[in-house]
């Protein structure tokens, strides 16, 4: 049976690895392809990269850093964070990623899921989505607004249709960010996963909030999520993914054991 | 030399790297006396089967892939590689290379696994195997590995023995086919961790005749 995947995130400035709360306040922790490197070893199922560099002047710094990631490591990563077209998504591919995410760009211009899909697959696509709970409205029904530039803008789009919308043009998996609990370490926002895993047929990769192995456990069997996202509680060392997999499997959820 | 067909379908550079990762001199190639005068061949692929199987024939790579398995020459198919190595597939309606009897089906849309839940297309993630049968290329396993998949259809060998192992997703089904000189696997060893480079070396050094 399929196992469920524990996924290290690293977001990655002028290619340094950083770690902020609600995007802001950010410091250096390492360089991003040796801890992919000891990520690796220590079991990780995947690895997702955010480049968080302002300038597009420097992005050529992150396919570098690509480049080397896919030069250490053999199991599947992602690459996102500033990719707004066809060409960007092609040049992180080419470097060695094996899927592209991309968000605030296929807010603005939907297209660029479908072309992507086409022109790489559905398997390369992936969803980002930065999610704020609004409440219910006529405008936002479910009550999870989209929200793009590290949460600061509102869309006035519901999460929902959005998820339901973005894998009819192609996304092969969404990573769903909860912006609520994102750097808290309070837990996952398991009834927005929930809501959105039901209702697509892609893979869910609940992102926010991740603090404690139980926040994983909960998320990965109540909010239904087929993956989950970690930062901080690896990368300063709480936790190893080790020590996560072990406590994951004690409470009978399918984890990739040997490696 | 590790001849890596290059056939338009996806990017080849994930298993380049690994092979050479592991040592192994190999290039990716759609020269047909490259491919000829190679050692092995290693026939991967993502993308759809029927445009892979327009440019294999646009790149006259058919009938050179069929000769290196009437010679005898070790050859590893990867996922959609491993897909078009049998009869036909029902994606995109293909006919494919029929080195394998038997077709290429889709997951049913509904599928559930055994406890109910339903299970979501494609098959996304890390997977064990079961059934595993006796092969160099397969003898470092263990019992506890995974290997990443990443595919809405799978092979279907009509005749059982060409099942060299199954992995279990709603259904059983043939993850690593092979007979002869051929090997083929539904996952991907180059994404796939220590198991997967484990298997890629055997192959590299797999003395078939």
């Amino acid at each position: 049976m399929l196992s469920k995947r524990i996924i290290p995130c690293l977001d990655v400035r002028e290619g340094r690895t950083t770690k902020g709360i609600r995007f802001e306040n950010n410091v250096d922790i390492g360089d991003p392809v040796e801890m992919a490197r000891l990520y690796y070893e220590a079991g990780a199922d995947e690895l997702v990269f955010y480049d968080i560099t302002a300038s597009h002047e420097k992005r050529n710094i992150m396919i570098d850093v690509v480049r080397r990631v896919a030069e250490t490591i053999f199991i599947p990563f992602s690459v996102g964070g500033g990719i707004r077209e066809v060409d960007d998504m092609r040049n992180v591919l080419l470097a060695g990623a094996e899927k592209v995410s991309v968000n605030s760009a296929a807010v603005k211009n939907h297209e660029i899921i479908s072309q992507g899909a086409e022109i790489f697959g559905s398997q390369c696509i992936v969803l980002g989505m930065d999610v704020k709970y609004v409440g219910k409205s006529v405008k936002i029904p479910s009550g999870y607004e989209i929200v793009i530039n590290g949460g600061r803008k509102y869309m006035g789009i519901d999460a929902l249709k959005w998820a339901v919308e973005a894998q009819k043009l192609g996304a092969g998996e969404i990573c769903l960010n909860s912006i609520d609990a994102d750097g808290t370490q309070d837990g996952y926002e398991l009834k927005l996963t929930s809501l959105i895993s039901e209702n697509v047929s892609i893979p869910v990769i609940a992102s926010g909030g991740a603090g404690k192995p139980e926040h994983l456990c909960e998320v990965l069997t109540k909010g239904k999520a087929d993956a989950a996202l970690i930062a901080s509680m690896v990368h300063y060392g709480t936790y190893t993914v080790s020590e996560i997999k072990t406590y994951l499997d004690s409470y009978g959820v399918k984890v990739r054991k040997s490696w | 030399m590790i001849a890596i067909i290059d056939y338009d379908a996806g990017n080849l550079a994930s298993v380049e790297r690994a092979v050479s990762y592991l040592g192994f001199e190999c290039i990716v190639t759609n020269n047909i006396k490259t491919i000829d005068s190679s050692e092995r061949i290693i026939f991967p692929g993502v993308g759809a089967a029927g445009a892979a199987m327009d440019s294999l024939k646009r790149l006259k790579l058919d009938s050179v892939i069929k000769q290196a398995v009437v010679d005898g020459k070790p050859m590893l198919g990867i996922c959609l590689g491993t897909q078009i190595i049998m009869e036909y597939s029902e994606e995109n309606e293909t006919p494919c290379f029929k080195i394998i009897d038997g077709f290429v089906k889709a997951f049913p849309p509904d599928i559930k696994s055994k406890d109910g839940n339903r299970l979501k297309i494609p098959h996304m993630g890390w997977n064990s195997l079961e059934n595993i049968k006796k092969h160099p290329v397969l003898s470092d396993l263990h019992e506890d590995d995974e290997f990443y998949f990443v595919h809405g259809y799978y092979p279907h060998p009509n005749d059982s023995e060409h099942i060299l192992g199954t992995t279990d997703y709603g259904i059983s089904f043939a993850s690593i086919i092979g007979f002869n000189n051929i090997i083929a696997t539904q996952f991907h060893p180059e994404k796939s961790g220590r198991p997967g480079l484990s298997l890629l070396k055997n192959f590299c050094t797999w003395n078939y005749r």
